[in-house]
């Protein structure tokens, strides 16, 4: 068969899917370019091009330099958390002892559990009158009077990250178990019979085996991170005083609860802009750490 | 091999314990809230175990009697299945052809690269023409026109499964099935298609988890009994004035029950699918 015709066939067979993305995904980003320049609404007019006149009113705002620190301060705190708690979680795992089997197979619950439904039991827990977290700390004498962890701006950020790891350092952790089930044993038994110490076998044995998958999965929980909306959305809705938005929620209010669809959508492209210089950076940086660890 | 000595043994059993309990403890406790009497709940101390277990809620959610909080929860659960498994087949349908395109026809693989880049744009970079455009076809709140957004989501993914899939399947059985006059669609169904079978099932099932488990797109498309899923009904509980917070844990529990009963029965596959995605990227 002919190399043109593999070609031709292999665009037809795909069509289907490349027809609904561009009508799906295509077009509305082109679509949400447009309306970045002018001043439309949500319904009704459709708006007048305005230059950059939203781009620079949204940058300039004090509410974007603060949803950006905000939304920076979850995703790094919470993915670094994560990464090590999925890390530990995973030396700990790949130990023998009895039950190893099925405490992995709870490590995936976490994971399982709908992002709203975490975000949900969550509010429950820090519940100012009622949450079992006020409940636990009180009877253990830890603190003497009932908080408000979601409705103080000091722990409100604290309180979802906190929930943000308990769901996803799971998941770090069954990456990283298979990284290390993969190194080989007769490795770490050379560097222990050469006298490495514990960290050092993990610093120069283990950690270039990790280090691949690890970049992979940072990669995907910092993207992920940084356009997060439903666990904040449903645990606080980013207060109180808005302390807890982030740059979805920012995005959200201004199209949707202001109806400004032309200043949301160039908010929305800075978002966009912001998560793909940071996507395109690790890629890099993956791709170097996949060059040494070999 | 390395010495273990019992102090090495304890540590690793208490790290096990806590581990457990990490993770455990926050979904017991969502359970117990859901069992929990009222009062029970609002009790200062808090009471951590029932009095007696108390099951009404789940038959409460259950029933379909009108202006219940059943009847809002039943038909947001059936939103959920629909717009789910419509979702998934059409990306499963959608994916299959082209997996196997950029698959045995690496020269088109930019494409899939392109539609799979579309991972890093956050939502809301589509929402306001998206939300237009269902608008204007008079597709807002309406179950169709979610499962056709979601494919956003569902369809670069499933694509990029169903490629791996295929690439572990030698093109050889095929040529060989085609050398002997079966043409394209004959060798699927009689070769590849059923090699692919296992790929075919673990995508689906990746496809419902992630649909069942989307809320941005739904919170903005639907508005009412008509199309709102699971999620967005859960936090129109979670955010509204219900007094009684184990109503909010059953429903909970309801909705985190396929996802969770698909993860623990499909552990192994969802697990390798993960970590190959991890490791391949």
């Amino acid at each position: 068969m002919s190399g043109t015709w593999m070609t031709t066939r292999a665009w037809l067979l795909m069509l289907p899917l490349l027809v609904i993305m561009v009508a799906i995904i295509g077009w509305p980003l082109v679509d949400t370019v447009r309306l970045s320049f002018t001043d439309a609404q949500l319904v009704g007019t459709a708006g007048n091009y305005v230059g950059f006149d939203n781009y620079t009113r949204m940058l300039t705002s004090s509410n974007f330099t603060r949803t950006l620190s905000t939304t920076t301060w979850f995703a790094v705190v919470s993915v670094a958390a994560e990464m090590v708690l999925g890390v530990l979680a995973a030396l700990l795992l790949n130990q023998e002892f009895r039950g190893r089997a099925v405490l992995r197979g709870l490590m995936i619950l976490p994971w399982a559990l709908p992002t709203v439904v975490n975000a949900t039991l969550w509010r429950l827990i820090y519940n100012p009158e009622y949450g079992a977290l006020n409940a636990a700390l009180t009877q253990l004498h830890l603190i003497d009077d009932y908080r408000s962890w979601l409705g103080e701006p000091g722990t409100a950020l604290a309180a979802l990250i906190v929930a943000d790891c308990w769901k996803n350092f799971p998941l770090v952790a069954l990456i990283a178990l298979a990284a290390l089930q993969a190194v080989p044993r007769d490795i770490t038994a050379a560097a222990l019979v050469d006298g490495a110490g514990p960290f050092n076998r993990f610093r120069f044995v283990i950690l270039p085996y990790l280090a691949g998958p690890l970049m992979v999965a940072l990669v995907l929980r910092t993207i992920e991170a940084f356009k997060v909306f439903d666990i904040i959305w449903v645990m606080t809705r980013g207060g109180p005083a808005n302390s807890t938005r982030s740059l979805s929620i920012l995005v959200y209010q201004e199209a949707f609860s202001f109806q400004r669809a032309g200043s949301g959508a160039s908010l929305a492209l800075i978002v966009t802009l912001l998560v793909t210089v940071l996507a395109v950076a690790y890629a890099t940086l993956v791709r170097k750490t996949a060059g040494s660890a070999t | 091999m390395e010495r273990k000595g019992s102090l090495f043994t304890v540590f690793v059993y208490a790290c096990a314990l806590l581990l457990a309990a990490v993770i455990l403890a926050p979904l017991a406790w969502l359970f117990v809230m859901s069992i929990s009497p009222a009062a029970d709940l609002a009790a200062k101390p808090l009471r951590w175990w029932p009095q007696a277990a108390d099951f009404s809620r789940y038959a409460q959610l259950l029933s379909t009697a009108e202006n219940s909080a059943g009847a809002a929860f039943t038909a947001s659960l059936r939103n959920s299945l629909e717009v789910a498994g419509m979702a998934t087949l059409a990306a499963v349908v959608l994916a299959v052809p082209a997996g196997w395109a950029v698959s045995r026809t690496p020269s088109v693989g930019w494409s899939l690269s392109m539609v799979i880049a579309t991972y890093m744009l956050p939502p809301v970079a589509l929402s306001v023409p998206l939300y237009m455009g269902l608008s204007w076809l008079g597709l807002l709140n309406n179950v169709f026109g979610l499962a056709l957004i979601y494919l956003t989501i569902l369809a670069p993914f499933t694509t990029w499964l169903m490629k791996s899939g295929f690439d572990s399947i030698p093109r050889e059985i095929e040529a060989a099935a085609m050398i002997d006059g079966a043409g394209l669609f004959q060798t699927w169904r009689i070769i590849t298609l059923p090699l692919a079978a296992p790929v075919v099932a673990t995508s689906a099932l990746f496809a419902v988890l992630l649909a069942w488990d989307e809320f941005f797109y739904a919170l903005l498309f639907t508005s009412d009994q008509r199309a709102k899923t699971l999620t967005v009904a859960i936090a129109d509980l979670a955010g509204g004035r219900v007094s009684d917070y184990g109503l909010i844990a059953t429903a909970g529990v309801l909705a985190a029950l396929p996802p969770v009963l698909i993860g623990l029965v499909m552990q192994r596959a969802l697990i390798s699918g993960l970590t190959s995605g991890g490791v391949k990227g």
